[in-house]
Protein backbone atom coordinates (compact mmCIF):
# COMPACT_ATOMS: atom_id res chain seq x y z
CA UNK A 1 0.00 0.00 0.00
CA UNK A 2 0.99 3.67 -0.75
CA UNK A 3 2.85 4.77 2.32
CA UNK A 4 1.65 8.60 1.77
CA UNK A 5 -1.75 7.02 1.82
CA UNK A 6 -1.48 5.17 4.99
CA UNK A 7 -0.21 8.38 6.54
CA UNK A 8 -3.34 10.36 5.11
CA UNK A 9 -6.20 8.51 4.99
CA UNK A 10 -8.02 11.55 2.97
CA UNK A 11 -5.04 11.26 0.22
CA UNK A 12 -6.21 9.18 -2.21
CA UNK A 13 -9.90 11.02 -2.87
CA UNK A 14 -8.35 13.70 -3.13
CA UNK A 15 -5.51 12.48 -5.49
CA UNK A 16 -9.18 11.19 -7.88
CA UNK A 17 -10.68 14.57 -6.98
CA UNK A 18 -8.11 16.18 -8.83
CA UNK A 19 -7.62 14.25 -11.34
CA UNK A 20 -11.13 14.37 -12.24
CA UNK A 21 -11.19 18.29 -12.25
CA UNK A 22 -8.47 18.55 -14.57
CA UNK A 23 -9.97 15.86 -16.84
CA UNK A 24 -13.24 17.95 -16.75
CA UNK A 25 -11.16 21.36 -17.49
CA UNK A 26 -9.38 19.56 -20.30
CA UNK A 27 -12.70 18.06 -21.81
CA UNK A 28 -14.77 21.86 -21.18
CA UNK A 29 -11.60 23.70 -23.29
CA UNK A 30 -11.42 20.97 -26.32
CA UNK A 31 -15.48 21.24 -26.47
CA UNK A 32 -15.26 25.32 -26.59
CA UNK A 33 -12.55 25.11 -28.87
CA UNK A 34 -13.37 22.56 -31.36
CA UNK A 35 -17.12 23.91 -31.16
CA UNK A 36 -15.60 27.23 -32.29
CA UNK A 37 -13.04 25.66 -34.87
CA UNK A 38 -14.77 22.93 -36.66
CA UNK A 39 -16.95 24.65 -38.56
CA UNK A 40 -14.31 26.89 -40.20
CA UNK A 41 -11.70 23.81 -40.52
CA UNK A 42 -14.76 22.12 -42.18
CA UNK A 43 -14.65 24.75 -45.26
CA UNK A 44 -11.26 23.52 -46.24
CA UNK A 45 -12.46 20.38 -46.61
CA UNK A 46 -14.78 21.23 -48.90
CA UNK A 47 -12.57 21.62 -51.51
CA UNK A 48 -9.14 20.97 -53.16
CA UNK A 49 -5.99 23.12 -54.19
CA UNK A 50 -6.93 22.55 -57.74
CA UNK A 51 -10.72 23.92 -57.01
CA UNK A 52 -9.99 26.23 -55.01
CA UNK A 53 -7.39 28.04 -57.23
CA UNK A 54 -9.70 27.60 -60.05
CA UNK A 55 -12.23 29.25 -58.49
CA UNK A 56 -9.59 32.04 -57.92
CA UNK A 57 -9.71 33.03 -61.64
CA UNK A 58 -13.66 33.00 -61.48
CA UNK A 59 -14.83 36.17 -62.55
CA UNK A 60 -17.56 36.58 -60.11
CA UNK A 61 -15.40 35.75 -57.08
CA UNK A 62 -12.64 38.26 -58.67
CA UNK A 63 -15.49 40.66 -58.55
CA UNK A 64 -17.13 40.38 -55.27
CA UNK A 65 -12.89 40.32 -53.97
CA UNK A 66 -12.33 43.51 -55.45
CA UNK A 67 -15.55 45.37 -54.64
CA UNK A 68 -15.17 43.84 -51.13
CA UNK A 69 -10.89 45.33 -50.68
CA UNK A 70 -11.84 48.29 -52.43
CA UNK A 71 -14.93 49.31 -50.86
CA UNK A 72 -13.59 48.57 -47.23
CA UNK A 73 -10.79 50.50 -47.80
CA UNK A 74 -12.50 53.09 -48.94
CA UNK A 75 -14.45 53.16 -45.48
CA UNK A 76 -11.68 52.22 -43.27
CA UNK A 77 -10.03 55.71 -44.79
CA UNK A 78 -13.15 57.69 -44.12
CA UNK A 79 -13.77 56.40 -40.67
CA UNK A 80 -9.76 57.27 -39.73
CA UNK A 81 -10.09 60.15 -41.24
CA UNK A 82 -12.89 61.55 -39.74
CA UNK A 83 -13.20 59.28 -36.41
CA UNK A 84 -9.57 60.32 -35.29
CA UNK A 85 -10.60 63.97 -34.80
CA UNK A 86 -14.12 63.16 -33.43
CA UNK A 87 -12.92 60.75 -30.85
CA UNK A 88 -9.98 63.03 -29.88
CA UNK A 89 -12.42 66.33 -29.47
CA UNK A 90 -14.95 64.13 -27.74
CA UNK A 91 -12.95 62.62 -25.29
CA UNK A 92 -11.37 65.65 -24.42
CA UNK A 93 -14.16 67.70 -23.72
CA UNK A 94 -17.37 68.09 -21.72
CA UNK A 95 -20.34 69.32 -23.90
CA UNK A 96 -24.17 69.09 -23.17
CA UNK A 97 -25.41 65.93 -24.65
CA UNK A 98 -22.48 63.84 -24.27
CA UNK A 99 -23.76 60.44 -22.89
CA UNK A 100 -26.11 60.59 -25.75
CA UNK A 101 -23.77 60.80 -28.16
CA UNK A 102 -21.32 57.81 -26.17
CA UNK A 103 -24.52 55.95 -26.80
CA UNK A 104 -25.44 56.42 -30.16
CA UNK A 105 -21.51 55.71 -30.99
CA UNK A 106 -21.82 52.21 -29.56
CA UNK A 107 -25.67 51.52 -30.94
CA UNK A 108 -24.70 49.87 -34.28
CA UNK A 109 -23.26 47.24 -32.18
CA UNK A 110 -25.90 46.03 -30.26
CA UNK A 111 -28.29 46.97 -33.78
CA UNK A 112 -29.12 43.93 -35.94
CA UNK A 113 -27.00 45.15 -39.12
CA UNK A 114 -30.59 44.53 -41.36
CA UNK A 115 -32.07 47.02 -38.97
CA UNK A 116 -29.11 48.85 -39.43
CA UNK A 117 -29.63 48.66 -43.63
CA UNK A 118 -33.34 49.16 -43.52
CA UNK A 119 -32.84 52.61 -41.26
CA UNK A 120 -30.41 53.81 -43.66
CA UNK A 121 -32.77 52.75 -46.72
CA UNK A 122 -35.53 54.80 -45.16
CA UNK A 123 -33.56 57.87 -44.53
CA UNK A 124 -30.60 57.62 -47.63
CA UNK A 125 -33.56 55.46 -50.08
CA UNK A 126 -35.04 56.68 -53.14
CA UNK A 127 -37.87 57.78 -51.29
CA UNK A 128 -36.27 58.07 -47.94
CA UNK A 129 -36.15 61.36 -45.81
CA UNK A 130 -33.22 63.14 -47.22
CA UNK A 131 -32.71 60.92 -50.66
CA UNK A 132 -35.61 61.81 -52.28
CA UNK A 133 -34.02 65.58 -52.16
CA UNK A 134 -30.98 63.75 -53.76
CA UNK A 135 -33.19 61.86 -55.91
CA UNK A 136 -34.35 65.39 -57.39
CA UNK A 137 -30.95 66.77 -58.20
CA UNK A 138 -30.03 63.15 -60.09
CA UNK A 139 -28.20 61.48 -57.34
CA UNK A 140 -29.16 58.09 -56.44
CA UNK A 141 -27.51 56.53 -53.11
CA UNK A 142 -29.25 53.23 -52.14
CA UNK A 143 -28.72 49.93 -54.31
CA UNK A 144 -25.37 51.75 -55.76
CA UNK A 145 -21.41 50.95 -54.06
CA UNK A 146 -21.75 54.39 -51.93
CA UNK A 147 -24.47 52.08 -50.40
CA UNK A 148 -22.22 49.91 -49.39
CA UNK A 149 -19.37 52.15 -48.03
CA UNK A 150 -22.30 53.66 -46.21
CA UNK A 151 -23.65 50.68 -45.19
CA UNK A 152 -20.09 49.79 -44.35
CA UNK A 153 -18.98 53.02 -42.44
CA UNK A 154 -22.50 52.63 -40.22
CA UNK A 155 -21.42 49.38 -39.06
CA UNK A 156 -17.87 48.86 -38.29
CA UNK A 157 -17.13 52.63 -37.52
CA UNK A 158 -17.80 51.63 -33.48
CA UNK A 159 -15.20 49.07 -33.69
CA UNK A 160 -12.60 52.32 -34.23
CA UNK A 161 -13.89 55.37 -32.57
CA UNK A 162 -14.74 53.23 -29.11
CA UNK A 163 -10.93 52.21 -29.32
CA UNK A 164 -9.51 55.87 -30.32
CA UNK A 165 -12.05 57.15 -27.63
CA UNK A 166 -10.73 55.10 -25.08
CA UNK A 167 -6.93 55.93 -26.38
CA UNK A 168 -7.09 59.39 -25.89
CA UNK A 169 -8.92 59.09 -22.40
CA UNK A 170 -6.03 56.69 -21.17
CA UNK A 171 -3.11 59.28 -22.66
CA UNK A 172 -1.67 61.08 -19.81
CA UNK A 173 -2.27 64.49 -20.34
CA UNK A 174 1.15 65.88 -19.23
CA UNK A 175 2.88 64.80 -22.55
CA UNK A 176 0.93 66.90 -24.94
CA UNK A 177 0.87 69.67 -21.66
CA UNK A 178 4.96 69.64 -22.23
CA UNK A 179 4.53 69.72 -26.00
CA UNK A 180 2.45 73.19 -25.78
CA UNK A 181 5.15 74.94 -23.14
CA UNK A 182 7.99 73.87 -25.23
CA UNK A 183 6.55 75.92 -28.33
CA UNK A 184 4.25 73.49 -30.39
CA UNK A 185 0.84 74.33 -31.63
CA UNK A 186 -2.19 71.55 -30.53
CA UNK A 187 -2.37 70.29 -34.14
CA UNK A 188 1.78 69.67 -34.32
CA UNK A 189 1.40 68.58 -30.55
CA UNK A 190 -1.85 65.61 -31.93
CA UNK A 191 0.47 64.52 -34.65
CA UNK A 192 4.26 64.65 -33.07
CA UNK A 193 2.85 63.40 -29.84
CA UNK A 194 -0.54 62.33 -29.10
CA UNK A 195 -0.80 59.91 -32.57
CA UNK A 196 2.38 58.82 -32.15
CA UNK A 197 1.94 57.45 -28.51
CA UNK A 198 -1.63 56.20 -29.44
CA UNK A 199 -0.52 54.50 -32.52
CA UNK A 200 -0.81 51.42 -31.89
CA UNK A 201 -3.79 50.75 -30.14
CA UNK A 202 -5.32 53.13 -33.39
CA UNK A 203 -4.02 50.68 -35.60
CA UNK A 204 -6.00 47.77 -33.74
CA UNK A 205 -8.93 49.88 -33.88
CA UNK A 206 -8.48 50.70 -37.46
CA UNK A 207 -8.02 46.49 -38.52
CA UNK A 208 -11.14 45.42 -36.06
CA UNK A 209 -13.14 48.42 -38.39
CA UNK A 210 -11.77 46.64 -41.80
CA UNK A 211 -12.31 43.14 -40.90
CA UNK A 212 -16.10 44.33 -39.52
CA UNK A 213 -16.38 46.43 -43.21
CA UNK A 214 -15.35 43.07 -45.22
CA UNK A 215 -17.97 40.92 -43.45
CA UNK A 216 -20.82 43.06 -43.42
CA UNK A 217 -23.29 41.43 -44.69
CA UNK A 218 -26.86 41.97 -43.57
CA UNK A 219 -27.09 46.28 -43.69
CA UNK A 220 -25.17 46.02 -46.99
CA UNK A 221 -28.15 43.45 -48.58
CA UNK A 222 -30.71 45.67 -47.28
CA UNK A 223 -29.42 49.15 -48.21
CA UNK A 224 -27.13 48.38 -51.07
CA UNK A 225 -29.11 45.10 -52.46
CA UNK A 226 -26.93 42.38 -54.27
CA UNK A 227 -25.81 43.67 -58.13
CA UNK A 228 -22.90 41.81 -59.52
CA UNK A 229 -20.00 44.08 -60.06
CA UNK A 230 -21.81 47.26 -58.40
CA UNK A 231 -22.70 45.84 -54.48
CA UNK A 232 -22.56 42.07 -54.41
CA UNK A 233 -19.51 41.70 -51.40
CA UNK A 234 -17.96 38.58 -50.45
CA UNK A 235 -20.26 38.09 -48.42
CA UNK A 236 -23.16 38.65 -50.33
CA UNK A 237 -21.77 36.46 -53.06
CA UNK A 238 -21.11 33.34 -50.54
CA UNK A 239 -25.13 33.54 -49.95
CA UNK A 240 -25.59 33.88 -53.64
CA UNK A 241 -23.58 30.72 -54.61
CA UNK A 242 -24.57 28.38 -51.81
CA UNK A 243 -27.34 27.61 -54.12
CA UNK A 244 -25.51 28.34 -57.77
CA UNK A 245 -21.62 27.30 -57.98
CA UNK A 246 -20.93 25.77 -54.71
CA UNK A 247 -17.29 26.06 -55.08
CA UNK A 248 -16.93 29.81 -55.82
CA UNK A 249 -18.84 30.43 -52.41
CA UNK A 250 -16.39 27.84 -50.91
CA UNK A 251 -13.71 30.03 -52.01
CA UNK A 252 -14.90 33.38 -51.18
CA UNK A 253 -15.88 31.89 -47.60
CA UNK A 254 -11.94 30.26 -47.21
CA UNK A 255 -10.60 34.05 -48.79
CA UNK A 256 -12.99 35.48 -45.92
CA UNK A 257 -11.45 32.91 -42.89
CA UNK A 258 -7.99 33.70 -43.99
CA UNK A 259 -8.53 37.57 -43.85
CA UNK A 260 -10.28 36.90 -40.40
CA UNK A 261 -7.35 34.87 -39.55
CA UNK A 262 -4.64 37.55 -40.37
CA UNK A 263 -6.94 40.52 -38.96
CA UNK A 264 -7.20 38.59 -35.24
CA UNK A 265 -2.84 38.07 -35.58
CA UNK A 266 -2.49 41.74 -36.42
CA UNK A 267 -5.20 42.60 -33.41
CA UNK A 268 -2.89 40.20 -30.60
CA UNK A 269 0.12 41.42 -31.88
CA UNK A 270 -1.06 45.34 -31.59
CA UNK A 271 -2.46 44.71 -28.33
CA UNK A 272 0.14 45.05 -26.18
CA UNK A 273 1.05 48.29 -27.46
CA UNK A 274 -0.79 50.40 -24.48
CA UNK A 275 -0.48 54.01 -23.89
CA UNK A 276 2.31 55.25 -22.35
CA UNK A 277 2.27 56.19 -18.51
CA UNK A 278 4.26 59.33 -17.84
CA UNK B 1 11.11 89.05 -12.55
CA UNK B 2 7.96 87.31 -12.26
CA UNK B 3 5.07 88.75 -10.76
CA UNK B 4 1.80 86.93 -10.42
CA UNK B 5 -1.59 87.27 -8.65
CA UNK B 6 -4.33 84.76 -9.09
CA UNK B 7 -7.61 83.52 -8.32
CA UNK B 8 -9.11 80.45 -9.50
CA UNK B 9 -12.57 78.47 -7.82
CA UNK B 10 -11.18 74.88 -7.64
CA UNK B 11 -13.91 71.95 -6.97
CA UNK B 12 -12.97 72.20 -2.84
CA UNK B 13 -11.69 76.05 -2.33
CA UNK B 14 -10.66 79.21 -3.92
CA UNK B 15 -7.20 79.42 -4.91
CA UNK B 16 -6.03 82.52 -3.94
CA UNK B 17 -2.28 83.55 -5.10
CA UNK B 18 0.34 85.58 -5.37
CA UNK B 19 4.20 85.15 -6.17
CA UNK B 20 6.45 87.61 -7.03
CA UNK B 21 10.40 86.01 -8.08
CA UNK B 22 13.35 87.65 -8.90
CA UNK B 23 15.77 86.87 -11.78
CA UNK B 24 18.18 83.78 -10.87
CA UNK B 25 15.88 82.76 -7.68
CA UNK B 26 14.90 79.79 -7.22
CA UNK B 27 10.74 80.30 -4.77
CA UNK B 28 9.65 76.96 -3.33
CA UNK B 29 5.98 75.99 -3.08
CA UNK B 30 5.31 73.33 -0.42
CA UNK B 31 1.68 71.96 0.27
CA UNK B 32 -0.05 69.00 0.93
CA UNK B 33 -1.51 66.70 -2.18
CA UNK B 34 -4.51 68.78 -3.47
CA UNK B 35 -3.49 72.41 -1.99
CA UNK B 36 -3.32 74.22 -5.22
CA UNK B 37 0.32 73.80 -6.29
CA UNK B 38 0.25 72.27 -9.62
CA UNK B 39 -2.68 74.50 -10.63
CA UNK B 40 -0.84 77.45 -9.79
CA UNK B 41 1.91 76.56 -12.09
CA UNK B 42 -0.55 75.14 -14.71
CA UNK B 43 -2.19 78.81 -14.54
CA UNK B 44 1.19 80.58 -15.25
CA UNK B 45 2.02 78.14 -18.28
CA UNK B 46 -1.90 78.90 -19.61
CA UNK B 47 -2.74 75.43 -19.14
CA UNK B 48 -5.07 76.11 -17.24
CA UNK B 49 -6.97 79.42 -17.13
CA UNK B 50 -7.53 81.81 -13.90
CA UNK B 51 -10.90 83.39 -13.37
CA UNK B 52 -8.97 86.76 -12.45
CA UNK B 53 -5.54 88.05 -11.77
CA UNK B 54 -2.49 88.47 -13.70
CA UNK B 55 0.56 86.47 -14.79
CA UNK B 56 3.56 89.25 -15.84
CA UNK B 57 7.02 87.87 -16.61
CA UNK B 58 10.26 89.93 -17.27
CA UNK B 59 7.64 93.00 -18.25
CA UNK B 60 5.38 90.95 -20.82
CA UNK B 61 1.70 89.74 -19.90
CA UNK B 62 0.70 86.69 -20.23
CA UNK B 63 -2.23 86.51 -18.47
CA UNK B 64 -4.62 90.12 -17.40
CA UNK B 65 -8.28 89.30 -16.75
CA UNK B 66 -9.30 93.12 -16.68
CA UNK B 67 -7.91 93.20 -20.46
CA UNK B 68 -8.53 90.18 -21.55
CA UNK B 69 -5.06 89.12 -22.30
CA UNK B 70 -4.13 85.93 -22.33
CA UNK B 71 -0.93 84.21 -24.35
CA UNK B 72 -1.69 80.67 -25.30
CA UNK B 73 1.13 78.03 -23.94
CA UNK B 74 3.44 77.69 -26.41
CA UNK B 75 3.84 81.38 -27.13
CA UNK B 76 5.32 81.97 -23.35
CA UNK B 77 8.21 80.63 -23.27
CA UNK B 78 8.35 78.75 -20.32
CA UNK B 79 10.47 75.85 -19.35
CA UNK B 80 8.16 73.26 -17.33
CA UNK B 81 9.63 70.00 -15.90
CA UNK B 82 6.55 67.80 -15.04
CA UNK B 83 5.73 65.56 -12.64
CA UNK B 84 7.48 62.69 -13.54
CA UNK B 85 9.26 64.35 -15.93
CA UNK B 86 6.58 63.68 -19.55
CA UNK B 87 9.66 63.18 -21.35
CA UNK B 88 8.12 62.09 -24.81
CA UNK B 89 9.22 57.91 -24.72
CA UNK B 90 8.69 57.31 -28.43
CA UNK B 91 11.71 59.78 -29.28
CA UNK B 92 15.41 59.63 -28.89
CA UNK B 93 17.40 62.27 -25.79
CA UNK B 94 18.84 64.33 -28.69
CA UNK B 95 15.12 64.31 -30.68
CA UNK B 96 13.21 65.31 -26.64
CA UNK B 97 15.70 68.10 -25.78
CA UNK B 98 15.36 69.45 -29.80
CA UNK B 99 11.84 69.07 -29.64
CA UNK B 100 10.84 72.78 -28.36
CA UNK B 101 13.55 74.48 -30.93
CA UNK B 102 12.23 72.66 -33.49
CA UNK B 103 8.76 73.46 -32.52
CA UNK B 104 10.15 77.37 -32.47
CA UNK B 105 11.40 76.76 -35.88
CA UNK B 106 15.14 77.14 -35.14
CA UNK B 107 17.73 76.22 -37.82
CA UNK B 108 18.71 73.21 -38.29
CA UNK B 109 22.78 74.16 -37.31
CA UNK B 110 21.25 75.78 -33.97
CA UNK B 111 18.70 73.36 -32.96
CA UNK B 112 22.01 70.72 -33.12
CA UNK B 113 24.91 72.80 -31.54
CA UNK B 114 22.31 73.29 -29.14
CA UNK B 115 21.13 70.54 -27.90
CA UNK B 116 24.92 68.74 -28.31
CA UNK B 117 25.98 71.66 -25.94
CA UNK B 118 23.51 70.59 -23.30
CA UNK B 119 23.80 67.14 -23.68
CA UNK B 120 27.51 67.56 -22.61
CA UNK B 121 26.57 69.74 -20.13
CA UNK B 122 23.51 67.60 -18.26
CA UNK B 123 26.12 64.20 -18.75
CA UNK B 124 23.42 63.09 -21.25
CA UNK B 125 25.79 62.82 -24.46
CA UNK B 126 25.75 58.91 -24.26
CA UNK B 127 21.98 58.61 -24.07
CA UNK B 128 21.54 60.80 -27.40
CA UNK B 129 20.61 58.18 -29.44
CA UNK B 130 18.57 56.31 -27.14
CA UNK B 131 14.68 56.06 -26.70
CA UNK B 132 13.88 58.24 -23.74
CA UNK B 133 11.76 55.01 -22.77
CA UNK B 134 14.33 53.11 -22.20
CA UNK B 135 15.98 55.26 -19.62
CA UNK B 136 16.39 55.89 -15.94
CA UNK B 137 14.29 57.85 -13.93
CA UNK B 138 17.21 60.31 -13.12
CA UNK B 139 18.19 60.22 -16.90
CA UNK B 140 14.30 61.11 -17.49
CA UNK B 141 14.65 64.05 -15.14
CA UNK B 142 17.76 65.70 -16.22
CA UNK B 143 16.57 65.07 -19.60
CA UNK B 144 13.44 66.82 -18.89
CA UNK B 145 15.26 69.51 -17.49
CA UNK B 146 17.83 69.71 -20.40
CA UNK B 147 14.11 69.53 -22.79
CA UNK B 148 12.85 72.79 -20.81
CA UNK B 149 15.80 74.71 -20.93
CA UNK B 150 16.60 74.41 -24.60
CA UNK B 151 14.06 76.78 -25.80
CA UNK B 152 16.22 79.18 -23.53
CA UNK B 153 12.82 80.40 -21.08
CA UNK B 154 12.40 83.23 -19.41
CA UNK B 155 10.83 81.31 -16.25
CA UNK B 156 11.69 77.50 -15.04
CA UNK B 157 9.02 75.60 -13.25
CA UNK B 158 9.51 72.24 -12.02
CA UNK B 159 6.74 69.88 -10.11
CA UNK B 160 7.79 67.49 -7.78
CA UNK B 161 11.37 67.15 -10.09
CA UNK B 162 12.68 64.84 -7.33
CA UNK B 163 9.65 62.25 -6.90
CA UNK B 164 10.91 58.54 -7.32
CA UNK B 165 14.75 59.36 -7.54
CA UNK B 166 17.55 58.21 -5.57
CA UNK B 167 19.41 60.24 -3.49
CA UNK B 168 22.40 60.49 -5.98
CA UNK B 169 19.86 61.27 -8.81
CA UNK B 170 18.02 64.14 -6.40
CA UNK B 171 21.52 65.46 -5.63
CA UNK B 172 22.41 65.87 -9.36
CA UNK B 173 19.12 67.50 -10.73
CA UNK B 174 18.97 69.90 -7.56
CA UNK B 175 22.92 70.84 -8.30
CA UNK B 176 21.75 71.28 -12.31
CA UNK B 177 18.98 73.45 -10.97
CA UNK B 178 20.82 75.98 -9.50
CA UNK B 179 23.33 75.85 -12.05
CA UNK B 180 20.79 76.54 -14.51
CA UNK B 181 19.47 79.08 -12.81
CA UNK B 182 22.29 80.72 -11.73
CA UNK B 183 23.62 80.75 -15.26
CA UNK B 184 20.63 82.13 -16.89
CA UNK B 185 19.70 84.38 -14.37
CA UNK B 186 15.70 83.53 -14.88
CA UNK B 187 13.24 83.36 -12.22
CA UNK B 188 12.24 79.46 -11.06
CA UNK B 189 9.36 77.97 -9.28
CA UNK B 190 10.09 74.51 -7.56
CA UNK B 191 7.17 72.71 -5.81
CA UNK B 192 8.59 70.34 -3.70
CA UNK B 193 7.48 68.36 -1.00
CA UNK B 194 11.05 67.44 0.65
CA UNK B 195 12.57 69.80 2.94
CA UNK B 196 15.75 68.94 2.39
CA UNK B 197 15.58 70.44 -1.39
CA UNK B 198 13.92 73.98 -0.02
CA UNK B 199 16.94 74.32 2.50
CA UNK B 200 19.49 72.87 -0.46
CA UNK B 201 18.14 75.53 -3.26
CA UNK B 202 15.57 77.71 -1.96
CA UNK B 203 15.62 81.26 -1.69
CA UNK B 204 12.14 81.68 -0.58
CA UNK B 205 9.24 79.48 0.20
CA UNK B 206 5.44 79.24 0.96
CA UNK B 207 3.43 76.78 2.03
CA UNK B 208 -0.02 76.24 0.41
CA UNK B 209 -3.37 75.31 2.37
CA UNK B 210 -6.50 75.11 0.47
CA UNK B 211 -5.43 77.08 -2.23
CA UNK B 212 -3.87 80.31 0.07
CA UNK B 213 -0.59 80.87 1.40
CA UNK B 214 0.08 79.54 4.82
CA UNK B 215 3.39 80.85 5.63
CA UNK B 216 5.51 82.48 3.12
CA UNK B 217 10.00 83.90 4.12
CA UNK B 218 13.37 82.26 3.69
CA UNK B 219 13.45 78.71 3.87
CA UNK B 220 15.99 79.08 6.98
CA UNK B 221 13.05 80.74 8.80
CA UNK B 222 10.60 77.88 8.03
CA UNK B 223 8.66 75.95 10.65
CA UNK B 224 8.62 72.32 11.11
CA UNK B 225 5.30 72.22 11.68
CA UNK B 226 3.99 71.84 8.49
CA UNK B 227 2.29 68.47 7.43
CA UNK B 228 4.23 68.80 4.20
CA UNK B 229 7.34 69.61 5.42
CA UNK B 230 7.74 66.48 7.63
CA UNK B 231 9.47 64.83 4.86
CA UNK B 232 13.46 64.87 4.98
Amino acid sequence: MDRTAMKFPGYKKKRFQHALTIIGAAILVASVTLYLALPVAALFFQTTPDLFLASLADPEVISALTLSLTTSVISLVIVILVGTPFAYIHSRNTYPGKVIVDTLIDLPLVLPPAVAGLALLVLWGRVGILGRYFNVLGVSIAFTTLAVIMAQIFVASPFYLRQAKSLFEQLDPAYEQAALTLGASPIRTFVLITLPLTAGGLVSGAVMTFGRALGEFGATIMFAGNLPGVTQTMPLAVYVNMSGDHHAGITIAILLVLISFAIMIAVRLLADKGVPRA
Amino acid sequence: MLDVAIQKQLRDFTLDVAVRVDPGKIFVIMGANGSGKSTTLSSIAGLVCPDTGYVRLGGEILYDSPTRSNLPPEDRRIGYVFQNSAVFPHLTVHENVAFGLRARKEKPDVINSRVVSLLEKMDLHDLSPVKAKNLSGGQKQRVALARAIAIQPSLLMLDEPFTALDIDSIRAVRDLTRAVITEMQIPCLLVTHRVGDILEIGDKACVLSHGKKEWEGSPRDMPGTFPACQCP
